[in-house]
């Protein structure tokens, strides 16, 4: 991609100082959207863009907002900027060095929604960038492009910042909410949604970093625009978190429809040490398995493609293994982090985490049996549809594509432990 | 007292949220508390109950719930190792086990003169950047990426001698 539109202090360092983001156009899109156009026609340019929601969920995010309830006030937006999913750390760039873009896509996704109040929720380790956005909304509030009566409008609104304080479920957008209100980070039963009922249970919009910082020049430029970029169905730019084993980690803009070859090899250097790919987790910890032949390295990675070979886009948050890792050591790793965060509200979550856990470290130590395997499969299934997020169901996915498709990694303890077969 | 001492803190948190919604501010408030001594104390978790007009339990499951909250002193560094799946990719087990045994601890231990906690945590959002860890001291909480045990011994010695000066 030739301009970079999320990642934009990589091409302009000092646009994290408001000056300079203004002299980039910055805070043009709010004041026309505050000054010359409805509520509804800012969402109408973000439906037409395309814009799905970069959280993880993919949700076409102008729909969302046509979701709020105008029956019922007053309205909130909360920024997700809980990111917490090992793999994931395109956010934490975003507020860091394009803070100013960020902020406008919350001003202006508050205005669609005719809120007066929004917030960011950020995860409690990100308290520096948490002080740094408190200096910025202030200095947006002393400048006139926060606050009251903006550009000599009726239009007011403010931002603040909540700080979690380290619960992974608090990215979950109802746990979120629960959290904002001072309770214990535990998902809501849905329906009802956040739209109707929400933050103290007023029609909310809960969106991610990511998507909020696309709305600022689908507004200047045109939804239309946006939607050229990328595919047909999964529109736009994406930052997608590349981990693992590779020699080049890190954050890359590329447009949707990027192939994970290009992503691994071409930006990411390929694989250190003259291994071998082995398998790829394209949402970061909450992933399946992909096995990474050519059939998966030649697909797009986009919403539509991804899960034809076993897997899903999600934060597009690509952990690279390599052929000198064994699965059951993967799935050590990611049972230990997701029953630690199961947030305990329901029973096949918190329980069944706790049993995979124990399961996964009889494997990894080498003393497990086949029927240990199968039994941890057995385990993973009972949590499949049961529960009231998606933790329990992140929690599994790994553990059953891991053991249906490389087999061989688990038939190979299970023949070599002291109790055989 | 954290009424007395942060006042007027205390009353910009509260302004944050609606004024029916005041048990928002538990978590700033919780912040506010430990920001000092590093942990909460069963008095401040009576007086925040008091301000919020929440009960001093209420107060209490928030500091169960959530791991960045204490209800007991540790060490004046806490360094909180990530060694999730991306971070041991890149090597954060071997890291964290070195430098537990260069500091003749285990992990989740105190060094013996009270100056250093090391914890496994979980994933920081710096996955890239591995190995890393968090250093929270009671004034600070920041990030150091691509660490080496010498490095990180080095930002032990320097935050020890921030604390002290201070």
């Amino acid at each position: 991609m030739s301009e970079l539109i999320l990642l934009r202090h990589r091409e302009i360092p000092d646009i994290n100082q408001l000056e300079v983001y203004r002299q980039h156009g910055g805070f043009e899109a709010f004041q026309k959207a505050v000054t010359s156009m409805n509520p509804y026609d800012v969402t109408d340019q973000v439906s037409k863009s395309g814009l799905r929601g970069r959280g993880g969920a993919g949700f076409p995010t102008g729909l969302k907002w046509t979701f709020i309830d105008f029956e019922n006030w007053p309205h909130y937006v909360v920024a997700n900027a809980d990111e917490s999913e090992p793999g994931t750390f395109k956010d934490r760039e975003i507020m860091e060095g394009n803070p100013f873009q960020f902020l406008e896509g919350v001003a202006l996704a508050a205005f669609a929604i005719e809120a007066k109040e929004a917030y960011v929720y950020l995860r409690g380790e990100f308290w520096q960038i948490a002080a740094s956005l408190d200096r910025k909304i202030a200095e947006l509030e002393r400048e006139g492009l926060l606050g009251e009566n903006l550009f000599d409008t009726d239009y007011s609104l403010r931002i603040f910042t909540h700080l979690g304080a380290g619960a992974y479920i608090c990215g979950e957008e109802t746990a979120l909410l629960e959290s904002m209100e001072g309770k214990l980070g535990q998902p809501r039963l849905r329906p009802p949604f956040p739209p109707s009922f929400g933050l103290y249970g007023k029609p909310t919009v809960v969106n991610n970093v990511e998507t909020l910082t696309n709305v600022p020049l689908i507004i200047t430029r045109g939804g239309e625009w946006y939607a050229s970029i990328g595919t047909e169905k999964s529109t736009g730019p994406k930052v997608f978190s590349l981990s693992g084993r590779v020699n080049k980690p890190g954050n890359y803009e590329l447009p949707l429809g990027t192939t994970f070859r290009e992503l691994i090899f071409e930006h990411g250097g390929g694989i250190p040490g003259g291994r071998e790919i082995k398998a790829i987790m394209a949402a970061g910890a909450s992933s399946s398995l992909i096995i990474a032949n050519d059939e998966a390295l030649d697909t797009a990675m986009d919403y539509e493609s991804v899960p034809k070979v076993g897997g899903a886009l999600g934060s597009a948050s690509v952990i690279v293994i390599d052929d000198s890792v064994s699965i059951d050591w993967v799935l050590r790793k990611t049972l230990h982090f997701f029953s630690h965060e199961s947030c305990g509200k329901c029973t096949p979550c918190r329980e069944g985490t706790f049993w995979m856990r124990h399961i996964i470290d009889r494997i990894n130590a080498g003393e497990a049996r086949w029927s240990d395997v199968e039994l941890l499969n057995e385990v993973a299934l009972q949590i499949k549809g049961k529960c009231l997020c998606a933790l329990g169901e992140f929690a599994i996915e790994a553990v059953t594509s891991g053991i249906e498709r490389f087999e061989a990694d688990f038939r190979a303890i299970a023949a070599s432990s002291p109790d055989g077969e | 007292m954290i009424a007395e001492k942060y006042a007027a803190e205390i009353e910009s948190i509260l302004a944050k949220y609606p004024s029916d919604q005041k048990r928002s501010a538990v978590m700033p408030l919780l912040y506010l508390a430990q920001r000092e001594g590093g942990y909460v104390t069963k008095d401040e978790m009576i007086e925040i109950g008091g301000i919020l007009d929440i009960t001093p339990t209420e107060v209490a499951s928030i500091i169960g719930f959530y791991t960045l909250y204490y209800d007991h002193p540790e060490g004046k560094v806490r360094l909180q190792v990530c060694n999730d799946l991306p971070c041991a990719l890149r090597g954060a087990d071997e890291f964290l086990e070195q430098l537990c045994e260069n500091l003749g601890i285990q992990v989740g231990e105190t060094t013996p003169d009270g100056s250093v906690t090391v914890e496994a945590v979980m994933c920081l959002a710096a996955c890239d950047k591995a190995p890393m860890f968090q250093a929270q001291t009671a004034e600070s909480l920041a990030y150091y990426e691509n660490q080496t045990v010498s490095s990180a011994l080095e930002v032990i010695e320097k935050l020890k001698t921030q604390d002290t000066a201070s």
